[in-house]
């Protein structure tokens, strides 16, 4: 039997704000424990939330982004369960009426686009962290993320491979990040999924029992997890089993799922709207304001970058794949006459490997898109080869000046005057009578060996294409 | 205020309303009174003494909430209600008794005692904020703070003989406040006069912007509005409110209070509120579930009650431990109700019903409110009944309540007014009014209490 | 509807309150008790009536994304029972 997986992913994604969701605790990451968790933070006696409105504008953007319906009226809710990171008992999230919901968004997976639907995004508090070294079989409590402001972002079960779930997870945190309404850091925890998967013979219409892999971190824990977890589950059904409802957790270590045992028995969360909070109202006003406020989508950009620049898909997706990285091309673009493909080649491919080299983002790049304007247009220009441009390229990154500061310090700039051609070709046929006896014969293929000799002669500055016509002229009489 | 601190010593070994009393801090806040005075920048409440009901922080003093749970809690914080009456210039000596975490009508079940009625030591004053009430009836301070979810200050006003005020929900912050039912809670006074509630609640009210439930409407000047002359009011008096389950004796005094207010222009008008009979179940849903939630952050971790054997169990077993002994009966049986109403399989038919009965009673009300200006009949069936009399039946206990907390339900403000006699103990007469009517409240209580010398009774003893 | 031994375990799992096994008669039966007063409601025609979840009829108010709190972490932990290194500590917790 032929079998199909359906994937549904949950992405808890921080947002940027400043503040937590419903205290005024700072957010910033990595602080000492516990110095960030104010009364409201660690549940204490008589204290009460308060929405903090960045974070509801925030979850109307992307709600704009995906297509959502915004709700006019969203309602908190109290999630309640014990945890030692959750500090009254409940977390504050939504149930029943989220801020957002009924969108969609459109991935690209192997060459083919396709449409994933975005059941609802909603707000909520994310919780503490528990630490288990050293503490003699104790487990120690930090509260400093306690209160950190989730977008809990539920798709539809539309996906049908581990690689879709890579993609539309790839685009939802481009999305993001483009939006400015989080920093998408992996590391840190701030963008983090559950995936629901399913399996059901191709062709079926009704879903399959699912199970829940829970805080997948990283792009390809999610496809290796899900790869994973649809083998295990074909396996399970042709040996004659039944895929049981429950979570599991992915063991990178050991590339597996297994089930969390004590998770099983369902929890009961008695939801319901939370007595503090009154309902949010959203009126149109508000959500025009917002969706004014929203940057080109990467989408749009991609198509634009396609139609605008002429760049391949693939070029355009490469470099919309960050709005910083699409604001270095199109900054670079802007500042020279250079062809957009030349900058493109120049932006995806050594511009890129130098940032990957040094672990840096494009913020930090070292050389600037200006500076790679300059050199871009000395190339375009002829002023120096492609291939010297490299060397200056890699002197600016290191610091040893601009590029035409460089290009003149080294006297890099491309010997073009024909007299001085003329005679380093002349000085190269002299030297090699063979070579020229084979050219006058008919084997034409030697004009390679001489470009070379006369390139290497140049220290790579000559001309090419005229030290070509001058060979031709020379060799050929 | 020395006067104060030497009553409480005097009676209070007794009465126990007082959980703490804070004496270092009073006459610090006695001299910055003294102080304030001598620059002639006092201001009405400057150096008047109150207590606390201990269920509001009061920075660097134990705030227990009447439970062995918060035994040891120093607050780190004061109540925005502390923090104004402060600033007001009132000086706090001390915190009260009270029923744990409020809930109770009796105040019995308190991890500090019961505390005894002044009027009859054999019998409660009533509850949750039965510290305040008693206190206060036996002018062991001329006012105090309570909080009312269901009746716990206007309960214990009518069995104390005292004036007690519950505003409007969200007149006053609830910041600082331990919650019990959040949608229900709301912060008042006790006093002798409702020319003394009006002063506090002066001092109390107004927008406070760490409780976003707190209402952002300004503060009327009540301690002038109830000199105004009283306007020909349109009293609604529910005719379910005089059912068979109240005491004769207080019937005789409620009706006779109503045909004072007659006499300064009142037009009485019978009504029915259809749906209250169903306050008592619909509230011990709601209040509950809320409870059930508010109460999960008492778990030893951070604060309160940790047992001296919990960190020999497992994760599960540390917090039942904590729980299971920091919690006294009733609250363990609010707890259970709450999380029982919301779980799976008996939330519609227990919560959600219980939200919309809530809807129905809220209704009454506001139909009512459209033929009359305010609603009055009796604050309770019974006065005081007799200590431990009703400890044994929780549900018995529970219809103490049962014309207090249709105004919880719908949010309304209300108020319990001394009226006479049952029995040798005092009766209340309840006034209700629409959202942010206090000032009508205040005004039609300050008129009675011209009237009559119910208020100014002293119990036998006291004087 | 009333509530028995099980039901009461139940609870007091989800509840995380732990009730001596010889007061869990007396539990009990005070719930059913409860429960018989709270049952009252099904007697209410409550068709069509919307669910009133809070007493104000208004919306949320909203704050500004302000950090207005400092670290005052010392002050908080005086009242914890356990704390090491800036952390409360509890019994290890098995994920
Ligand atoms: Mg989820
Ligand atoms: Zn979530």
């Amino acid at each position: 039997m032929k079998f199909e997986a359906v994937i549904g992913l949950e992405i808890h994604t921080q947002l940027a704000t400043e503040s937590k969701i419903f205290s005024g605790a700072a957010t910033r990451y990595g602080a000492e424990a516990n110095t960030q968790a104010c009364l409201v933070d660690l549940g204490y006696p008589g204290v009460l939330p308060v929405l903090n409105r960045e974070a509801v504008l925030m979850a109307i953007r992307f709600g704009l982004a995906t297509h959502c319906r915004i709700a006019e009226r969203s309602v908190f809710a109290r999630k309640n369960y014990f945890y030692p990171d959750l500090p009254k008992g409940y977390q504050i999230s939504q149930y029943e009426l989220p801020v957002v919901h009924g969108g969609y968004i459109d991935i690209l997976c192997e060459d083919a686009v396709k449409r994933i639907g975005i059941t609802r995004a909603h707000l909520e508090e994310d919780a503490g962290k528990s630490l288990h070294e050293d503490f003699q079989g104790m487990s120690g409590i930090d509260l400093n993320r306690a209160g950190t402001p989730l977008l809990e972002i539920v798709s539809e079960p539309d996906m049908r491979s581990a690689a879709e779930a890579g993609a539309y997870m790839r685009t939802i945190h481009t999305l993001v990040r483009y939006l400015g309404i989080s920093d998408g850091n992996m590391q840190e925890g701030s963008y983090r999924c559950d995936a629901n998967v399913s399996i059901r013979p191709r062709g079926a219409t009704e879903l399959g029992t699912r199970t829940e892999l829970k805080n997948l971190n990283s792009f390809r824990f999610v496809e290796k997890a899900i790869e994973i977890e649809i083998d295990r589950q074909i396996d399970v059904v042709q040996s004659g089993g039944t895929v049981v409802q429950e979570t599991r957790l992915y063991d990178s270590d050991r590339d597996e799922t297994r089930s969390m045992r004590g998770k099983e028995e369902a929890e009961d969360y008695r939801y319901f709207p939370d007595p503090d909070l009154l309902p949010v109202m959203i009126d149109s006003a508000l959500v025009e304001e917002q969706r004014a406020a929203l940057p080109e989508l990467p989408a749009e950009k991609r198509e634009r970058f396609m139609s605008e620049y002429g760049l391949s898909a693939y070029d355009a997706d490469i470099l919309t794949a960050s709005r910083a990285l699409a604001d270095y091309y199109e900054d670079c673009v802007g500042h020279s006459r250079a062809k957009p493909k030349l900058a493109a080649n120049w932006v995806i491919g050594d511009l890129t490997a130098a940032l990957n080299r040094a672990g840096l983002e494009i913020g930090e790049s070292r050389v600037g898109a200006a500076e790679l304007a300059t050199l871009l247009e000395r190339i375009d220009s002829g002023t120096i080869s492609g291939k010297i441009a490299k060397d200056v390229f890699e002197a600016v990154w290191n610091g040893e000046g601009g590029v035409d500061e460089i290009i003149e310090r080294r006297g890099l700039e491309q010997i073009s005057d024909s007299a001085s051609l003329e005679a380093l070709v002349d000085e190269v046929v002299a030297a090699n009578p063979a070579q020229v006896q084979q050219y006058r014969d008919g084997k034409t293929q030697v004009l390679g060996f001489f470009v070379g000799q006369v390139m290497k002669a140049s220290q790579g500055r000559a001309n090419p294409r005229q030290v070509n016509e001058i060979l031709r002229a020379k060799l050929g009489g | 205020m020395k006067h104060c601190l030497e009553r409480i010593g005097r009676f209070d070994g007794a009465l126990n309303a007082f959980v703490s009393v804070t004496e270092d801090r009073a006459l610090a806040q006695a001299a910055e009174a003294d102080r304030r005075i001598a620059a002639g920048d006092a201001t009405t409440l400057t150096g008047v003494p109150i207590a606390h009901k201990d269920i509001f922080c009061t920075a660097g003093v134990r705030t227990s909430c009447g439970s062995r749970m918060l035994d040891n809690f120093i607050a780190p914080y004061d109540a925005t209600v502390v923090e104004r009456l402060d600033a007001a210039g009132a000086i706090m000596l001390g915190k009260t008794n009270m029923d744990e975490f409020a809930m109770g009508s009796s105040n019995e079940t308190s991890f500090y005692g019961a505390v005894l009625n002044p009027w009859d030591h054999d019998t409660v004053p009533g509850g949750s904020s039965g510290g305040s009430a008693a206190a206060v009836a036996a002018r062991l301070v001329p006012g105090a703070t309570g909080t009312d979810t269901g009746g716990s200050i206007r309960q214990p006003a009518a069995l104390s003989g005292i004036t007690g005020l519950k505003p409007t929900y969200g007149r006053v912050s609830r910041y600082g406040m331990i919650a019990f039912a959040s949608s229900l809670d709301q912060a008042g006074t006790l006093t002798r006069t409702a020319e003394d509630a009006a002063l506090l609640l002066e001092a109390m009210a107004g927008f406070d912007s760490r409780d976003s439930t707190s209402l952002d409407e300004p503060v009327p000047a009540y301690s002038q509005a109830i000199e105004e002359p009283l306007e020909a009011l349109t009293i609604g008096v529910p005719e379910n409110f005089f059912d068979e389950g109240l005491d004769a004796g207080n019937a005789a005094a409620v009706t006779a209070a109503l045909g004072e207010l007659q006499k300064h222009g009142a037009t009485l008008k019978r009504i029915r509120l259809d749906n209250v009979h169903l306050s008592v179940p619909a509230y011990y849903v709601v209040a509950p579930a809320e409870a059930s939630s508010n109460l999960s952050r008492f778990d030893g971790v951070r604060y309160g009650y940790r047992s001296p054997e919990a960190m020999n169990d497992d994760l599960n077993a540390f917090y039942k431990r904590n729980r299971g002994e920091g919690f006294g009966a009733e609250v363990r049986r609010r707890i259970l109700i709450g999380a029982w109403v919301l779980s799976t399989g008996y939330y519609d038919a227990y919560y959600l019903k219980a939200q919309k009965v809530r809807q129905l009673i809220s209704s009454d009300f506001a139909r009512a409110f459209d033929e009359v200006d305010i609603v009055a009949g009796p604050t309770t069936p019974t006065p005081a009944f007799g200590l431990g009399q009703k400890t044994g039946d929780p549900v018995q206990m529970y219809l103490n309540d049962i014309y207090t907390i249709g105004a919880n339900l719908a949010g309304l403000p209300a108020m319990s007014v001394p009226c006479g006699f049952s029995g040798g103990l005092p009766v209340g007469l309840q006034l209700i009014g629409p959202h942010l009517s206090e000032a009508r409240l205040l005004q039609t209580a300050h008129h009675f209490q011209r009237a009559t010398d119910w208020h100014a009774r002293v119990p036998p003893g006291y004087d | 509807m009333s509530l028995n031994t099980k039901d009461i375990d139940k609870l007091c799992e989800l509840a995380r309150l732990a009730i001596r096994a010889d007061e869990i008669a007396d539990v009990s039966a005070k719930l059913s008790d409860i429960v018989a007063l709270v049952d009252q409601l099904q007697s209410a025609d409550t068709a069509g009536v919307p669910p009133m979840a809070h007493p104000l009829d208004r919306s949320q108010r909203l704050r500004a994304d302000v950090v207005t709190e400092a670290d005052e972490r010392e002050l908080f932990q005086e009242n914890a029972a356990l704390v090491e290194r800036g952390l409360y500590l509890v019994p290890k917790v098995i994920d």
